[in-house]
């Protein structure tokens, strides 16, 4: 008696052989199939991508703005009425340290913003008037748009600088030096406008003029509305929990002590929830993605019986022709998730760039995405591959 | 390769094969004849391992089938034992060289050994020049001499051959039929199996059957 062989093993290149051999047949049907999955992964990919982007885009912002701007405005009494600020409070709160500049706004409720005197006082454009001093600029991170902003000359006279909001609702373009506006009941020269200030949106929709201005001209009693504190970017936390005791050491409960730049993130965080209902629709995609994949796999076993049945009379085993369809399942599946990724960072290049912001698709997005194309296909191909190996040689090569 | 009262019933109550008893020595050439439903396709089936029998003995090469798992049969079908169809069976889009060379596929063959061995048997069967051409740009003759090719690439002690001429013209068919009795004169075991009684008449001995049954076993000296 001779001795059995031992059965024959396929090398990997052969399995990719086989793999390709089979979606090569019929190459119509594989890439339809593999669009499924591709758009599943290119959805998922691209819902990360932009959100990734877009908090990019934030952190820089949050960078060049700065998260070491505090404000602190008055609260209410313990009576409910607005409280207002103590006027030493701008030198008190200088006296803390760690503080890089310290301004002060006051709100001039009284005074309304009209284009022209013409207009009738019912008429208000809802632009707030506030009294403001030459550094708010830099400590809030303002950039003017056109113009100039408030000297130590212009903030004694009646002169306006517009934010961005209020300028366009004025109606008002590029400043010229003829350009008037009709405040608090005279004509005030808008030597600027500002471009929206991130941190204190509220500025938009202001007209700013000088405390002295404001002093000499509308009436202004230097009540302070808000300070806006510079820290030291180490000391924020530091400076906050002393503001409010320094700014009023009388009522520190009156005093409400804020920082801009958490509300941008919150904003952001609000976004996290939107990207996880279309990451949610994304898995769906994919899911249907894999049952088509399985639907095509279960498919090309039915036609391919002959096949078999001939690999089988060849010498392969029924694990040989599982692992022939099931690499057939995974490459399937692999080629639509590589189509998907790309997909997916083509759209999250092209959304990004269109907004302005830094391309960015974290790379666990991209394993994560090729792990579940690799198990999809897996599961997808796995049932077809049994039921191919099951299917018995002899009623296989019947079948033609 | 012994066969011992072999059965095999299908389910529905069909019976294709009943106790049949066959040896065929090794270096044989033998045609299996009878009428469509005779029961020979089924026998090709179970002498080439495809299918176990419901009753008795199968001995192939030594080896009692039904004392081997599917895993070993796979590697006994890979190494010892060759088959050609009625039709063909080629892989459409692959080239006649690469056909062949899958033949090699699971006896754990790199490709190149593959190729090359492929290409000797493509030469062997006479056509050498069609290496590159696919399946639908051959004749039917051709298509069968490769899937003879294919089945010799192997080097396989058994052939069996169901219908090898059946869907053929007679010139194709002789081409094919001489090729086989080549490959008999190299020392391979050749089981063919046909219901044309002139195709019969060519090999040497000749197994009849009818309904299941042997009816004739004649061994004759060719002309």
């Amino acid at each position: 008696m001779t001795r059995l062989p031992q059965p024959g093993r396929l090398n990997p290149l052969d399995v990719v052989r086989l793999a390709r051999y089979g979606l090569r047949a019929r190459p119509l049907r594989a890439v339809l199939s593999a669009l499924g999955i591709a758009i599943g992964i290119a959805a998922m990919v691209a819902v990360v991508g932009i959100s990734a982007s877009s908090r990019a885009e934030l952190d820089r912002l949050l960078d060049s703005l700065g998260t070491n701007l505090l404000t602190a405005g008055p609260g209410s009494t313990l009576f409910g009425e607005q409280a207002t600020l103590p006027d030493e409070s701008v030198a008190m709160v200088r006296r803390i340290g760690l503080i890089e500049t310290v301004t002060a706004i006051g709100q001039l409720p009284e005074a309304k913003v009209y284009r022209t005197d013409r207009i009738p006082a019912p008429q208000s454009s809802g632009i707030g008037v506030y009294a403001v001093r030459t550094d708010l600029l830099d400590t809030v991170g303002a950039t003017v748009a056109s113009g100039t902003w408030l000297n130590d000359a212009t903030a004694r006279y009646p002169a306006v600088v517009l934010g961005a909001r209020a300028a366009e609702r004025l109606g008002l373009g590029p400043v010229n030096e003829d350009t008037q506006i009709w405040l608090g009941g005279q004509w005030f020269t808008v030597i600027g406008i500002l471009d929206p200030v991130r941190l204190v949106p509220r500025l938009d929709l202001g007209a700013l003029i000088g405390w002295p201005a404001g002093q000499r001209y509308l009436g202004f009693d230097g009540d302070i509305t808000t300070l806006y504190i510079r820290t030291d970017p180490d000391a924020v936390e530091a400076v906050r929990s002393l503001l409010a005791r320094t700014v009023n050491p009388a009522r520190p409960n009156e005093v409400d002590v804020s920082r801009p730049s958490d509300a941008l993130a919150a904003q952001a965080a609000a976004e996290t929830t939107f990207t996880g209902l279309l990451l949610g629709l994304g898995a769906v995609a994919l899911l249907v993605g894999g049952i088509g994949v399985a639907n095509t796999m279960v498919i090309s076993v039915l036609e391919r019986r002959a096949e078999i049945g001939l690999r089988r009379a060849q010498g392969a085993s029924r694990g040989h022709i599982r692992i022939q369809f099931l690499s057939e399942a995974l490459l399937l599946s692999v080629l639509g998730g590589g189509a998907g990724i790309l997909l997916g960072l083509g759209v999250t290049a092209v959304y990004a760039t269109l907004q302005g912001w830094p391309t960015v698709v974290p790379a666990w997005v991209m394993v994560g995405g090729i792990t579940a194309t690799l198990m999809i296909g897996g599961v997808a191909g796995l049932f077809p591959a049994i039921r191919a190996a099951r299917v018995a040689p002899t009623e296989a090569l019947a079948a033609t | 390769m012994t066969l011992r009262g072999v059965s095999r019933e299908y389910p529905g109550g069909v019976i294709a094969l009943s106790g049949v008893d066959l040896d065929i020595d090794r270096g044989e050439l033998v045609a299996i004849v009878g009428p469509s439903g005779s029961g020979k396709t089924t026998m090709l089936n179970v002498m080439g391992t495809l299918d176990r029998p419901s009753a008795g003995q199968v001995v192939i090469d030594g080896f009692d089938i039904a004392e081997l798992s599917d895993r070993e049969l796979s590697a006994l079908r890979a190494f010892r034992i060759g088959f050609v169809f009625q039709h063909f069976h080629l892989a459409p889009g692959v080239s006649a060289l690469d056909n062949v060379a899958d033949g090699l596929l699971y006896t754990g063959t790199n490709l190149r050994e593959r190729r090359e061995r492929a290409e000797a048997a493509l030469l062997r069967v006479g056509l050498g020049h069609r290496l590159t051409h696919r399946p639908h740009e051959l004749s039917g003759g051709e298509k069968q001499r490769t899937a003879l090719a294919r089945a010799v690439v192997r080097e396989p002690t058994l052939l069996l051959a169901d219908e090898p001429t059946g869907a053929l013209d007679s010139h194709s068919g002789e081409g094919v039929m001489r090729i086989l009795l080549d490959l008999h004169k190299t020392g391979t075991t050749i089981v063919v199996i046909t219901h044309e009684r002139v195709v019969a008449a060519h090999l040497p001995r000749q197994v009849s059957m009818l309904d299941g049954r042997v009816v004739d076993d004649r061994i004759e000296v060719v002309a």
